[in-house]
């Protein structure tokens, strides 16, 4: 293998000699199968790519892909994921984690790794559901579901990972769905590309214990109504030919859903996935109720802010520039201060 | 005391303003504390006190002491802030178990500090803070400088406020910032007391007030008054000389333990040719590590102050994972939160390194106060059979050493290996005898660059016959593409594997890698080949311990000492060097927990000697103890 770019690879590549262990049905099968066949456009040496999870399900995912990779423990994933992109600018680094291990154990991680900005992709499973422990809810799952460890039903408000991801300053966040390969694979590309921290939420369907969590966004019947595609630069419209449209209310800080024959057509966002207000972003992750009816996916926000790995490399480049031999320069630095000599 | 002789005065000369020169005595040892409000500035008088005796070339040993609040309410006992600094014309081992001077600042310094001066002892106090108001504060019904509570010491009363306030009547600083120096005024007095050269603290103030020249002018003015107060008031008769040390020639500093662990660990980069990753939280004790580590990118140094304790440690396992020299500096809450990351290095076998700078606990405990009473965290804190090395640094130069065989056995073993320190050698500082770069020793090690396996193929999980350790093999090596993780793994493949037979070989196999570490045997010392006793210490009770061995042995009593600095795994003589004597005795500020270790390991009953009052044991006790013990025999 030469390290030259850009380098020929095909999905086989980049699978491991590991049997995959996803029970049969698992929305996570086409999520794998389309990283497979993803990454050999970005042209990357296996080597230089390196995916580090923590604990669940989705966590399992390094083992399948011939790169470099780490299952770590529970939620730490970013952390470890920081340490690594910091001291090796050369990798690119993904995160694949959980509903549970991102939001619930790993939340620290996961938005302080977002507000720095540290150059790494995070690709957040979202089922609604523990799978591992076998069915308990989770922070996403809406209030009310009935699982193992709430019989009467859950009384826990969820997050919604967007809102938080923008709210921890994230500078790219985007939605998509396991079902849709050549949408999540759009969404990769561009998370690929992003300089700095990438916020993927991608719907996954956990068959055994929370399944058709996603299913009016992918069933023909109620999809068009439910699923609002974004296109940066381009009108927000969805429905059957375009038959609903989302405008921004004078005097309201949301946006709201129109029949598109009910508005001027000036009246119909256009959406700005570089806007710098995040609220705009913001707004937008607030439309879906929980039915899901008016779910956004595409690309919410991507801005560009300097990462937290090239902040910390111009530091230390700036310091090395002054550098002499290493040893030579730590023994002036053992000498600095005040001494004295005894002869 | 014994060590406080005086020798030949030099009287009746003219000094250089004109007054009768003061009549010098020599002495071989002095201890000073200063106290005062967390305000006061005593640490950096103390600091500065050390480093002009340091110059003069004196052994020294000092102890700072103060409290976990930055600004305790002024003027109360919570707030005292104390630095003690022990000079000798010897080589001394502690800061000493109590003052012969005491400076206070305030009736709270004086009220906390003075039932650790012995009767005779010297006490400068600053009368203008000896209001009404300042004694109710601490509870004091009567002007202990009024009445005879003070008759068995020799007082010196000092208006230190009011006259640095008069000193600096001329200059144009506020009231505030005059009265801010009196601080110097004190430093001024002592450095003409016992006759320190003052050439390096005027370098200090120029530096440390470049911004503002005239604060430069009011500090140096108020050093200097104090310096001539002594010279010219009747009140001090006598000054003082402490003839330098015999100490080995070379360059030297003063140094903290915080300080020199924090070169050592640059210094194991440097020696290791790899780049240094700190991941780390601010906390008491250790946070001086990470400031001092921030400063050093030039020679590789990146410092990530992460969200928590266990962000910190996984920044480091993940530049570990990636090649670097990883490590994460903390006290003992944080090695409890980083217990489950700590885990998983041992199960993927990565170099990494963990400062325990240990503090008082349980929980928050007594922050800024000592303990080492983190060894069982150490060896035993974590879920599963999670063997790690264990290094325990035993005086503040020592830190250096220590960090520097943490960093060896962490890359040579690819092992988690806990660094323990203290707050007592984290804060104390001594003399260092800087070491040439060349004699320190080198740390290179390899990565895996291609396949290992006979067939051909890449095998993470191989180990070398000699270390046991298995293959560096760090992302973006072609060809070497593996998987690792939490999930026990295959011997040889790292493969998931849930083998019954395999977990109970993976188990054994680390618990066995840890114990073929290459560690020194341990020396002990035993002047007289005669002594039935050996008092086994490890880490900071090594000063107090030498102290105490060193003060019987002047007397006629034997006594052999041993200091562990490798607790996992133990020397391989110990169990023979333990065998050889008629009784063991383990002073440790814990209740006893390397005693449990040595009770377990080698059947021997030994003695513990238990003390955990935050401060750390003073010689006079533990020789009285080990006397005790050895009468016993």
């Amino acid at each position: 293998m030469s390290n030259a770019l850009p380098v020929q690879l095909s999905a086989k590549d980049f699978k491991s000699d590991q049997e995959v262990r996803w029970c049969p049905g698992c929305g996570d099968y086409a999520i794998l199968a389309a990283m497979q066949t993803f990454l050999p456009e970005l042209g990357i040496p296996r080597e230089r790519t390196v995916f580090v999870s923590g604990i669940g399900c989705s966590s399992r995912f390094p083992y399948y892909l011939n790169t470099y990779g780490m299952h770590s423990i529970h939620g730490r994933a970013p952390a470890i994921a920081t340490g690594l992109s910091v001291s090796r600018p050369d990798l690119t680094v993904w995160v694949v984690t959980g509903d549970g291990d991102a939001l619930s154990i790993g939340g620290n991680h996961l938005i302080h790794a977002l507000r720095r900005n540290v150059n790494i992709k995070i690709l957040l499973f979202n089922n609604k559901i523990y799978g591992l422990t076998k069915g308990q809810y989770s922070p996403t799952s809406e209030i009310g579901k009935v699982t193992k460890s709430t019989p009467t039903g859950s009384s826990d408000a969820p997050f919604n990972p967007i809102s938080l991801a923008l709210g921890a300053e994230a500078s790219f966040v985007a939605r998509t769905i396991d079902s849709d390969r050549k949408h999540l694979q759009s969404v990769l590309r561009q998370a690929a590309e992003h300089q700095g921290s990438a916020f993927v939420e991608i719907y996954q369907n956990c068959n055994i214990f929370n399944d058709g969590a996603f299913e009016v966004l992918k069933d023909p019947e109620t999809r068009d109504a439910y699923l609002i595609r974004l296109e940066h630069g381009q009108p927000i419209t969805f429905g059957k030919d375009g038959s609903h449209v989302v405008t921004h209310p004078a005097g309201s800080f949301g946006l709201a859903v129109s029949e598109a024959d009910q508005v001027d057509a000036g009246e119909v966002l256009t959406h700005d996935a570089h806007a710098e207000d995040p609220a705009y972003a913001f707004a937008l992750s607030r439309l879906a109720g929980p039915d899901l009816r008016h779910t956004p996916v595409g690309v919410f926000r991507s801005v560009r802010r300097p990462s937290y790995d090239e902040l910390v490399r111009n530091q230390l480049d700036a310091a090395k520039a002054k550098a002499g031999e290493p040893e030579a320069d730590l023994a002036a630095l053992l000498n600095s201060g005040d001494t004295w000599t005894i002869l | 005391m014994a060590e406080h002789r005086e020798g030949a005065g030099q009287a009746g000369q003219l000094s250089e303003h004109g007054h009768p020169a003061k009549e010098i005595h020599q002495l071989d040892r002095v201890v000073i504390r200063f106290a005062g409000d967390s305000g006061d500035g005593m640490q950096l008088t103390g600091d500065r006190f050390t480093s002009e005796t340091a110059q003069l070339g004196n052994d020294i040993s000092t102890l700072p002491n103060f409290p976990a609040e930055i600004r305790a309410p002024a003027g109360t006992l919570p707030g005292v802030s104390s630095f003690q600094v022990a000079f000798a014309d010897y080589d001394i081992l502690t800061p000493g178990d109590a003052p012969n001077v005491l400076v206070a600042m305030n009736p709270a310094a004086l009220k906390a500090n003075i039932a650790d001066l012995p009767k005779g002892g010297t006490i400068i106090v600053n009368t203008d803070e000896f209001t009404k108001r300042n004694l109710a504060k601490v509870g004091y019904e009567a002007n202990p400088l009024e009445d005879d509570s003070l008759a068995g010491w020799d007082v010196h009363k000092v208006g230190l406020t009011s006259m640095t306030v008069g000193a600096l009547a001329e200059l144009p600083v506020s009231k505030k910032d005059a009265e801010r120096a009196k601080n110097m005024f004190a430093l001024g007095l002592l450095s003409w007391l016992y006759s320190r050269p003052h050439e390096s603290t005027m370098a200090f103030l120029e530096k440390k007030f470049a911004a503002r020249p005239e604060l430069v002018a009011a500090n140096k003015a108020a050093f200097n008054a104090g310096w001539n107060f002594g010279e010219t008031t009747e009140g001090f008769a006598v000054r003082y000389e402490v003839p330098p040390a015999q100490m080995a020639p070379g360059n030297y500093r003063n140094i903290t333990g915080n300080t020199a662990l924090a070169l050592g660990l640059v210094a194991a980069g440097v020696k290791a040719q790899l780049p240094v990753l700190l991941g780390a939280y601010p906390i008491t004790p250790a946070s001086d590590i990470l400031h001092e580590l921030s400063k050093h990118k030039k020679l590789g140094v990146t410092t990530v102050q992460a969200e928590d304790e266990i962000a910190a440690i996984g920044v480091a396992l993940g530049a570990a994972y990636g090649g670097a020299l990883g490590i994460t500096t903390t006290s003992g809450p944080g090695v409890a939160l980083k217990g489950e990351t700590i885990s998983l290095a041992v199960a993927l076998e990565l170099p990494l390194v963990i400062v325990d700078v240990q503090r008082a606990g349980p929980s928050t405990g007594l922050p800024t106060k000592t303990e080492q009473a983190d060894l069982n965290m150490a060896l035993f804190g974590r879920h599963g059979e999670a063997p790690v090395a264990v290094v325990a640094a035993q005086s503040p130069v020592d830190c250096f050493h220590a960090a520097i065989e943490a960093c060896r056995i962490a890359l040579k073993y690819r092992t988690p290996v806990i660094l323990l320190s203290d707050g007592y050698v984290a804060n104390g500082s001594e003399p260092w005898l800087l070491p040439e770069i060349s004699e320190l020793p080198d740390l290179r090690v390899e990565y895996a660059t291609g396949p290992n396996g006979d067939d051909g193929k890449f095998y993470p999980y191989l180990r070398d016959p000699e270390t046991m350790a298995r293959p560096w093999a760090v992302p973006g090596t072609p060809g070497l593409e593996h998987r690792i993780g939490g999930l026990e793994k295959a011997d040889k493949t790292g493969d998931i594997s849930y083998d019954p037979a395999n977990h109970d070989f993976m188990v054994r196999t680390r618990a066995a890698r840890i114990e073929a570490i290459d560690v020194p045997d341990i020396a002990v010392e035993d002047p007289s080949g005669e002594a039935k006793v050996l008092v086994l210490g490890w880490g900071s009770t090594y000063g107090p311990i030498g102290a105490a061995s060193r003060a019987l042995r002047q007397r006629g009593v034997n006594v052999a000492q041993a200091h562990l600095r490798h607790l996992s795994p133990l020397p391989k003589n110990l169990g023979e060097v333990l065998a050889s004597y008629d009784k063991v005795v383990i002073p440790e500020m814990n209740l006893g927990q390397l005693a449990h270790v040595i009770r377990a390991r080698f059947l021997i009953d030994v003695v513990g000697y238990n003390q955990v009052r935050g401060l750390p044991f003073t010689s006079t006790q533990l020789e009285t103890m080990l006397e005790e013990v050895i009468k016993n025999v």
